[in-house]
């Protein structure tokens, strides 16, 4: 019986790494550009922004980030139907197979809060963006000031 | 029986008439917006809304109300500052207006009402709208005398259930109130207005401001 699982365990081991190469993960196939955070002054939290590019022929989920630099990050999404600004928690955000999804002000964001040692105009800052599959993929945003209204401007 | 040749005699003099009604009529249309034959494009709200009166405390913890900005062109805008994403973006975009405004932007200022006052104390507010532009100001003050100022302008704010952490969100209109230099309303901007609506309307309102 010992001898059984000693032996079956790699070949499971081996089985389960091919199947996992062949199905590629979902933040492989994602490119992240634009990437930038709006900074407030003080310990305000800060939105950051990206645009998620999907080369693959598989829709990806983005449902989370974190970084290093920030207690904590969430998705969210404005909106502003019938004259109101609000904003909500979302779950996820789909990147459609060979489409975009963009991260811009006034619509999807991330909210980063608690910022473990003050952000400066000029840093870049890593955040690692996790997707439904529990892959992720690091992006260096640039920090922007209150003002700006894009990556660049 | 009424001759044919009379028949249409009435007929053209009833056309007459009508023609005369219609040009009275569109004289009388023209006579009442004969001080505003300016083609705006926000959305005119004169003689619709309120003049411009409230008692708040401004970023430097003075208090103020409508007449310390008399002779300046208003930009009223209700916010946060723990607010991420929409005020930051409301902000920066009435800076670039602002700038391409060039010199003709000091007759205006951009009064940002905070509708989250146990948060936004008057430091909290220079910080943040020192952080967008000079000719900002930042006004908090008791919950009833913002709540009044909001109403006043048929604009609600809504505190949010607290999350996990403890913070919370609030829901507020997202409508800039434009009042000339005597307090008067005059323009609504939403965000469906593009910047260059913002930029032609607040040039032609500072340009009538000015004396010639």
């Amino acid at each position: 019986m010992n001898f059984r699982v000693t032996r079956t365990l790699p070949l499971l081991a081996a089985g389960l790494l091919a199947a996992f190469a062949a199905h590629a993960t979902e933040a492989e196939h994602i490119r992240a550009s634009q990437a930038w955070i709006r900074v407030l002054p003080g310990d305000l939290p800060a939105g950051a922004y990206v645009t998620l590019e999907n080369t693959g022929d598989q829709p990806a989920l983005l449902r989370g980030a974190r970084s290093a630099r920030y207690g904590s990050a969430m998705l969210h999404k404005s909106s502003a139907e019938g004259g109101v600004s609000r904003m909500a928690m979302v779950d996820e955000l789909p990147v459609p197979a060979h489409g975009k999804a963009e991260l811009s002000p006034g619509g999807y964001h991330l909210m980063l809060m608690q910022a473990t040692a003050p952000v400066n105009v000029g840093d870049k800052v890593k955040v690692t963006l996790t997707f439904s599959d529990g892959s992720t993929l690091d992006a260096d945003f640039v920090a922007r000031p209150a003002n700006a209204t894009s990556a660049s401007d | 029986m009424i001759p044919i040749d009379s028949r249409m005699k009435l007929c053209r003099s009833r056309r007459w008439l009508m023609l005369l009604m219609l040009t009275l009529g569109v004289l009388l249309l023209a006579g009442c917006h004969r001080d505003d034959g300016i083609e705006w494009r926000l959305t005119n709200v004169s003689d619709h809304m309120p003049d411009l009166d409230f008692q708040l405390v401004d970023d430097h913890g003075k208090r103020v109300g409508a007449q310390d900005y008399r002779g300046k062109v208003v930009l009223l805008y209700f916010g946060y500052t723990h607010c991420p994403d929409v005020c930051p973006l409301t902000l920066a975009q009435l800076h670039v207006v602002m700038q391409r405004l060039g010199p003709l932007a000091d007759g205006a200022r951009i009064l940002f009402v905070s509708v989250d006052p146990a948060r936004d104390t008057p430091e909290v507010m220079h910080a943040y709208v020192n952080a967008f532009d000079p000719r900002a100001v930042g006004l908090s003050g008791p919950a009833r005398d913002i709540e009044a100022l909001s109403k006043r302008y048929r604009s609600a704010f809504t505190r949010e259930p607290d999350r996990a952490d403890g913070q919370y969100e609030v829901s507020h209109s997202s409508a800039i109130y434009v009042f000339d230099g005597k307090g008067k309303a005059r323009l609504l901007a939403t965000p469906s207005n593009s910047q260059d609506d913002m930029v032609h309307d607040l040039h032609l309102l500072l340009s009538l401001g000015s004396p010639s």
